[in-house]
């Protein structure tokens, strides 16, 4: 779990494309409550899920909309 | 700077912050051990002293109750921040809204999590000093309910749930109720944020149990739940406001 943890965070890290950046941080973000949840901190994982699945995406695909406009 | 000396410094920065964080990951104790006094003293007593079966719950909104107000306070600021500078910068009238054409897939698909979304949070916050969870997940689970709506229904049925005076006045009100709690608390002679219900703690793993830990929980929960709806709400009226003035 650690290592896919730090793998996808490379994997963030070298994407340029922003449209795929919001797709896969939204995936990331899965991981990472996955990660909580083993470490024992299912109250940290929910709040991981509300906002990197949702909160955190939306702020980058308004940012991409607003650039295209 | 030159590109080889910026290197250098690069890799000397990298190569030191490397070393400090292996030797810090080496100093942890090994998983599943408890080594905090304080935890285990926390463990034992927060159920008999608080009747909330959620420690955390009990930690963070009792024993250390006034920093989660000076967090509180953090969010308010920074939302009041963020309203300030786009509110000012933007005309007052956007006008009628937008919508974009959308799928009925999608709106069906995204309306239903919506709904999931709302009701998790709900529940989220309501059991928060019972099980894991409580006010901050729970608002924010809450917030990206509204957040679908928008996704799923467009901007119009976002508008239409989201008023923006009553989002406003829940944020205000959110940071109200620590205050109030913990200067009634003062006011009665008692310590700031001290429980109010001394003796109807009622019974530790029901909801009507953990006395005024339960009241600021759900403080908790309407001042983040409004924070995010806030900023959502501010960063989509600046992307109407763009279009609009386009056309």
């Amino acid at each position: 779990m650690l290592v896919l943890t730090g793998a996808g965070a490379a994997v963030l890290a070298v994407t340029r494309d922003p449209v795929r950046l919001a797709i896969l941080s939204a995936i990331y973000g899965f991981v990472l409550a996955v990660l909580f949840t083993v470490f024992q901190a299912p109250d940290v994982a929910l709040s991981e899920i509300a906002v990197g699945a949702i909160a955190y995406p939306l702020v980058i695909v308004v940012a991409i909309a607003k650039e295209r406009e | 700077m030159r590109r080889r000396q910026r290197l250098l410094l690069f890799g000397a920065g990298a190569l030191g912050l490397g070393a400090l964080l292996v030797w810090a990951a080496a100093g942890l104790p090994d998983f599943g051990t408890q080594t905090s006094a304080y935890a285990s003293l926390l463990n034992h007593t927060a159920v008999e002293q608080r009747h909330a079966t959620n420690v955390v719950a009990a930690v963070v909104f009792d024993y250390r109750g006034f920093d989660t107000m000076g967090e509180e306070l953090i969010v308010l600021g920074a939302v009041f921040g963020v309203a300030l500078l786009l509110r000012e910068a933007r005309e007052e009238d956007v006008g009628r809204p937008r919508d974009d054409v959308r799928g009925e897939l999608v709106g069906a698909v995204g309306l239903g999590a919506a709904t999931v979304a709302l009701l998790v949070g709900l529940y989220v916050v309501m059991h928060g000093y019972i099980t894991p969870g409580g006010g901050f997940q729970g608002g924010v689970v809450l917030a990206s309910a509204f957040a679908l709506v928008y996704m799923a229904g467009g901007f119009r049925s976002y508008k239409r749930l989201t008023p923006i005076d009553a989002v406003d006045a829940a944020e205000g009100v959110g940071a109200a109720v620590f205050a109030a709690i913990g200067v009634i608390g003062l006011a009665l002679g008692l310590a700031f944020l001290a429980n109010l219900m001394p003796g109807s703690l009622g019974t530790a793993g029901t909801l009507a149990s953990s006395g005024s830990i339960s009241i600021l929980n759900v403080g908790a929960a309407l001042e983040v739940a409004a924070a995010f709806v806030l900023l959502f709400t501010e960063f989509l009226e600046e992307l109407q406001a763009e279009r609009l003035g386009l056309e």
